[in-house]
């Protein structure tokens, strides 16, 4: 079956099995790296990506339902030399140990500063809910939110 | 090889035989990363860290004609920074920029064997031992500039980019210099280290050189190696360690799309396809079937307290005697933990390629040259026919998955030469399969004098072996599934200072009369192995909440009661500096809900000292806890990077609360039912403090000491203690969960 749909700003057509998880053909079919398989439950969030602005995990998005819709992955968002202010944000606050969360925490905090850009920490933390990060990062992730949202980190 | 011959040649025909043979088990301990692995023999125990092993200066350094400099180190970067943190070392003492080293870590192709990457090691060796041979090097570079402009190297500097400088502002280039002289030459013990006062790197925040990568989708991990041809690997079994499946339908997943092959040896099965979801649905339909146990079932009467009716070895830690202290009052506690899993987020992954009759793998184990030695040995392969690189993963925080999954894949990729094959575990099989964190019981009995201070002090520990890492092919869980399988690796106890079960037994306090013993289990209720920090998790979360039971009866304040039993400056100065940056003199006193708690440790009496205070909530409706506010102050010599200490000190406080708290896995008699995050729950945003705030000692020019797990142990004790403080409670069976906090403020209230 084939799929089209908008991946970081470039239109593409893909011929796949409409039931393979998004995280699967953002992987392997499009070479990408941002989003990690954790769980394969929608419970830990480090395959999170945006679904036309919001935040979802790409683990239990079959490929047939973003037909004709927008994909944001972290990819989309910079690169080491060009970061997003998010990105710079949580670079600043050298927000990662192992790191492996973290494209999901960006993409799933990003999705909250797109719709509300100077959240509350209430706000944030509970919008930050799904995603798991087990080094203990929370603290940081929190500052880098805040300093990109404009606030005192 | 030339060298190792050499220092061969050089032991046979000189004085040092009685001094190498001297340096015995315990350093080969140390080299080994003092958790357990196998560790490369020590050659010369004169030396400091690692260099003990591997003496020969070009073992860790080489520079190019042209002045490119390669730093290389067997430690690896498990996402604690430890990279970065080494660079800025060869960066300081080479006296170059960290822009100008290529750093080169962990293959066994190519770096110096230290050991495991483990036990907060890899700055106090690998650190130390690239300090030292950075300075060696520096001193042969200026040397030989020396005998260029005829000057003594008193007289002669090195200009932080590679130069060495005359008085008269003449300068050498560190390539042209090296291309006169060999660092195929030994360490000297004594070559000077630059002055802290002039320090460029070291002890400056540099930003982790691994962190832009995993920001932006880099190629970071062992999960997004994509080498040409490569195929997608899933394992299939029952649903935990000690099961197998009744009839898995292998045939079924043999014939489904993409599917190229299905690997079968004895026990152990694995479906190989083209692309990753072709080869989970073909799993998927293999392990539809019912299961069997293989093994004996799983504790489900008496749990974690198994462990004292099983046969143990008992270990004496400390015998201590004076008779002039009398005991005036005596009160008795024990305190217990459960087995933790290790939690990483993402599921073990590794990659083997055999091609023309090389084994190669990507892994991301802790013990990459052990795992040389032991794969090599599971597949019927001569070491030197196998190069383990370790890539980077999700955090391990000890032994989980990493070795079991690479030797698996080393199994499957013999079976398909020429294709490289990437397996990785699913979330389940983590969690059902992985080394679990040990369940440990401990009993205190302690007494107080006449004076309020301690008289006695008894202490029991009982544990499984902490140190199950593979040093062999019996060590991976594989081998006894195989049909020309291995016997199980014997389970050994990690002797002291070090310990494992008995990590931390040993108080730093100042206590007479004591008698500490360790029971050490061999057999395993549940498949164990280390988890960050060992035994000193819950050995520190005995001591610490003790003595706030000692000093509560004492009527004592819990700072000033500690200081009484506590000599050692440095442990002074942490305690000193936590609870003063906390306010803990005009603290909050318990009011119902409200309380504070502190501890201290210094992880294993010889790394970093860490002293743990924090303000809490409960909800004494429910007997949620909120943590307001968490101040930790931590010495570990010099700090290398001292935001990498506070990342890393930041998150043991953070884990160490998820464990203390939230964590136990589950089992009933035939499998673990803690399968996912929803049967297996860790701390979440809604549920972290308000504040951690973390203070980085100075100690300029003092030694490395390793920080990684130094938080593990007082964070939870100081929550106990703090939860005490508020509800007049003692919780002494973790994980202290709101139902237990509720059920205990009830009985009490």
């Amino acid at each position: 079956m084939t799929i089209s749909f908008q991946l970081n700003g470039t239109a593409h057509r893909l011929d796949v099995e409409p039931s393979t998880p998004l995280l699967y053909v953002l992987r392997e079919e499009l070479g990408l790296h941002g989003a990690k398989y954790g769980c394969g439950l929608g419970q830990c969030g480090a395959c999170t990506v945006q679904l036309d602005g919001k935040a979802v995990f790409s683990c239990v998005t079959p490929v047939a339902a973003v037909e004709g819709r927008t994909v944001r992955t972290v990819e989309g968002f910079g690169t080491p030399d060009r970061m997003s202010p998010l990105q710079r944000a949580f670079a600043q606050e050298q927000a990662a140990q192992c790191g492996y969360c973290i494209a999901g925490m960006i993409m799933r905090a990003q999705a909250l500063l797109d719709e509300k850009p100077k959240p509350t920490e209430a706000e944030i933390r509970t919008h930050m809910q799904p995603n798991l990060c087990r080094c203990g990062t929370h603290m940081r992730i929190l500052r880098a939110i805040r300093l990109a949202s404009g606030a005192a980190a | 090889m030339s060298a190792q011959m050499n220092r061969r040649q050089i032991l046979a025909g000189g004085g040092l035989v009685v001094a190498f043979s001297l340096a015995g088990s315990a350093l080969a301990q140390l080299a080994g990363g003092g958790e357990g692995g196998g560790g490369p023999p020590v050659e010369r125990p004169d030396l400091p860290g690692s260099l003990k092993s591997t003496p020969e200066l070009d073992a860790w350094i080489r520079i190019a004609p042209d002045g490119g400099t390669t730093v290389f180190s067997g430690k690896a970067e498990l996402g604690q920074g430890i990279r970065t943190a080494l660079l800025q070392v060869a960066a300081e003492e080479l006296d170059l920029r960290p822009g100008q080293i290529t750093f080169v870590t962990a293959d066994t192709a190519r770096t110096p064997d230290e050991g495991l990457t483990a036990g907060s090691h890899s700055l106090q060796d690998g650190g130390t031992a690239i300090a030292n041979a950075a300075a060696n090097v520096r001193k042969l570079l200026t040397d030989a500039a020396g005998k260029r402009w005829n000057l003594p190297p008193e007289r002669l500097a090195t200009s932080g980019d590679g130069h060495v400088v005359a008085p008269d502002g003449s300068k050498l280039a560190y390539g042209y210099l090296a291309s006169t002289i060999s660092l195929h030459v030994e360490a000297v013990a004594n070559a000077p280290r630059r002055n802290p006062a002039q320090y460029r790197t070291l002890g400056h925040d540099l930003p982790r050189v691994d962190i832009p990568a995993k920001l932006t989708g880099g190629e970071a991990y062992v999960q997004d190696l994509r080498l040409p041809g490569m195929v997608h690997a899933r394992v299939v079994r029952g649903p935990s360690y000690g099961t197998k499946l009744a009839n898995a339908h292998l045939a079924t997943a043999a014939d489904m799309p993409g599917v190229l092959k299905v690997v079968q040896n004895g026990l152990f099965a694995a479906v190989v396809a083209q692309k990753e979801w072709q080869a989970i649905e073909a799993m998927r339909v293999a392990q539809a079937s019912d299961y069997i146990r293989t093994i004996d079932v799983l504790p489900v009467e008496d749990g974690r307290r198994r462990l004292q009716s099983l046969p143990s070895r008992e270990i004496i830690v400390l015998d201590t005697h004076d008779p002039s202290r009398k005991d005036v009052r005596t009160i008795k506690s024990a305190y217990s933990r459960p087995w933790y899993s290790h939690g990483s987020i993402g599921p073990s992954c590794a990659v083997a390629l055999f091609r023309d009759g090389v084994l190669t793998i990507w892994s991301h184990s802790q013990g990459i040259f052990d795992m040389h030695r032991a794969t090599a040995e599971l597949v019927g392969l001569p070491p030197e026919k196998v190069r383990v690189i370790h890539t980077p993963s999700a955090g391990c925080y000890g032994q989980n998955g990493a070795d079991d999954v690479t030797a698996e894949a080393a199994l499957i990729a013999m079976e398909l030469p020429g294709k490289p094959v990437r397996l990785q575990w699913m979330r389940e099989q983590e969690f059902g399969w992985e080394p679990l964190g040990c369940a440990m019981m401990t009993e205190v009995e302690a007494s107080l004098g006449a004076d309020r201070r301690i008289s006695h002090w008894k202490y029991r520990v009982w544990s499984n072996s902490h140190n199950n890492r593979p040093v062999r092919a019996g060590g991976y869980a594989v081998a006894q599934e195989i049909a020309k399988g291995f016997p199980m690796q014997e389970a050994s106890p990690i002797p002291m200072p070090e310990g494992d079960g008995d990590r931390n037994a040993n108080p730093l306090y100042d206590f007479p009369n004591m008698d500490v013993r360790y029971h050490f289990v061999p057999s395993m209720p549940l498949r164990v192995s280390a988890l960050r920090s060992l035994g000193a998790h819950l050995n520190i979360f005995s001591l610490e909440s003790m003595l706030d039971e000692l000093a509560h009866v004492a009527g004592a304040d819990p700072l000033e009661f500690r200081l009484a039993h506590m000599r050692d400056e440095r442990a002074r100065a942490v305690m000193q500096a936590a609870t003063d940056a906390f306010g803990w003199s005009h603290r909050k006193r318990g009011d119902g809900r409200i309380g504070c708690g502190m501890a201290f440790a210094r992880y294993k009496n010889i790394g970093a000292y860490c002293a743990v205070a924090m303000e809490i909530e409960v909800e004494r409706e429910t007997g949620a806890i909120t943590v307001h506010r968490v101040n930790v102050a931590v010495d570990a010599g010099q700090p290398v990077s001292p935001d990498g200490i506070r990342n890393q000190v930041e998150g043991g406080v953070l884990q160490s609360l998820s464990w203390a708290i939230h964590e136990e896995v589950t089992f009933d008699e035939s499998k673990r039912t803690s399968f996912d995050w929803g049967s297996y729950p860790i701390l979440r945003f809604d549920q972290v403090p308000e504040s951690v705030s973390v203070e980085v000692m100075k100690r300029p020019g003092l030694p490395f000491l390793g920080a990684g797990e130094t938080a593990q142990g007082p964070t939870s004790a100081a929550l106990a203690n703090a939860i005490a403080d508020a509800t007049g409670v003692r919780l002494r069976d973790m994980p202290l969960t709101p139902a237990k906090l509720k059920a205990a403020i009830g009985v009490t209230g």
